[in-house]
């Protein structure tokens, strides 16, 4: 696995099992595989692997079954999104801002560009379909 | 567990080790780093009782490595950097070697190969570097031995090798076992080895998990914060690398290669690091969750 940004590993493997869950590869209740089969698969240490499911758990993102495994929450997509929402608004729009102040863009002209973006992408659904 | 307490050794008049202090636990991935001739190859002989030490206690899950007991010598496997294979096929190498180790499996043993895309080979004399140290992996870590020491495993391995080498490393750790990894191909096993030893003229500078590590320092890239202490900074592209004292939010992920320069230029800046015997202290249980 690659790991490109500056954040703590054990983030950035919570980051991809939560991609994995609103993709459905994970289902919600169902169990996840094992800490030396997620070591294994993405080649990393199981004690980092461990320090990102125990970080799942208190999230409420994954919870625990002594001597079963680990699953997935009921309301775990729910939970993921909440929070994905949560940091785009507090840390990354910010970013966003202070960027297009930087360069002088002006607001207003961004929104024929969203629309731009999102009829591109309406058509990529429609061929995909 | 295995304590190594004020081990004194020297090859011929070259004093090498004096009261070496270091412990090892259970369910760790330690990463032995040190310059060439720092000892990391004798510190791994004198733990699988290749070497004897002149003096100081050394115990291996409660047995002394020199005694050379079968029951020490079956939990334990060593790859060593450089080794020959004798003249036999794979087969027969595996059915005359597995049965001394009473955990052998067989299926990892295949599981192994199959991840390094080795079939059972035939003559192993007549197999390249690379593959024969596949091959003693992949054999080795199929041993179920719960020491394993593997001194330069990523020398030799090709490109695909180098990650397959890390998904079955990283599949073979679990709570009984303790492998010891020396290396000097740091990128290779970065995110893999945790805790971090590093060996320095028969000395051990640092010994932590990096999890306590970041807890204690952080590396920062350009400007730093008012009153920031800094231990070792490094200039690139007129931008510094900084090493600084403390938690700091915005901090750099730890590259090991900054950390081992940062170390071995100033081991005494790190003298208030965690204690030796500390390192593992933190970690929870690997459970088979």
């Amino acid at each position: 696995m690659q790991f490109s940004d500056p954040r703590s590993i054990y983030l950035q493997l919570a980051d991809a099992i939560c991609d994995l869950i609103l993709r459905g590869t994970y289902a919600s209740a169902e169990k996840i595989p094992s800490v030396r089969e997620l070591a294994g698969e993405a080649g990393v240490n199981p004690n980092t692997i461990l320090r990102t499911v125990s970080h799942l758990t208190d999230q409420g993102i994954l919870y625990n079954q002594r001597g079963v495994g680990t699953f997935v929450s009921e309301n775990a997509r729910e939970t993921i999104m909440q929070q994905r929402k949560k940091t785009f608004l507090d840390e990354e729009l910010t970013s966003f801002f202070k960027k297009i102040e930087l360069l002088g863009i002006d607001f207003t002209d961004l929104a024929p560009l969203w629309s731009q973006w999102k009829a591109v992408r309406q058509e990529v659904r429609h061929e995909n379909q | 567990m295995i304590e190594i307490q004020d081990i004194t050794f020297q090859y011929q008049k070259k004093p090498l080790f004096k009261d070496l202090e270091m412990t090892l636990k259970p369910g760790n991935l330690y990463g032995l780093l040190g310059k060439n001739g720092a000892g990391k190859t004798t510190l791994l002989k004198l733990c699988c009782g290749l070497l004897y030490p002149q003096a100081g206690r050394l115990s291996v899950f409660g047995r002394t490595p020199h005694l050379r007991q079968p029951a020490f010598l079956s939990d334990l496997f060593l790859v060593p950097e450089e080794f020959l294979l004798p003249p036999v096929s794979g087969a027969l190498y595996r059915q005359m070697l597995a049965p001394l180790y009473p955990a052998f499996s067989a299926e990892r043993f295949e599981a192994h190969l199959r991840e390094f895309e080795l079939e059972l080979p035939g003559r192993l004399d007549r197999l390249s570097h690379g593959q024969k140290k596949k091959f003693l992996l992949a054999f080795g870590l199929a041993t179920g031995a719960r020491f394993l020491l593997l001194d330069e495993p990523t020398n030799g391995l090709d490109i695909p090798a180098k990650g397959q080498f890390r998904k079955i490393l990283a599949s073979e750790l679990d709570d009984s076992r303790i492998i010891l990894v020396s290396t000097h191909q740091v990128r290779d096993l970065e995110h893999l080895i945790d805790p971090i030893v590093i060996l320095d003229s028969g000395k051990i500078l640092f010994s932590q998990t990096l999890e306590d590590f970041s807890a204690h320092y952080s590396i920062l890239h350009g400007e730093l914060p008012d009153g920031a202490v800094v231990l070792y900074e490094e200039q690139v592209l007129g931008k510094s690398l900084s090493l600084v004292e403390s938690e700091v939010p915005g901090a750099l992920p730890l590259d090991l290669e900054f950390l081992f320069k940062a170390v071995t230029t100033h081991p005494d800046r790190f003298t208030t690091a965690a204690p030796v015997d500390a390192a593992g202290s933190t970690r929870k249980e690997v459970a088979h969750a």
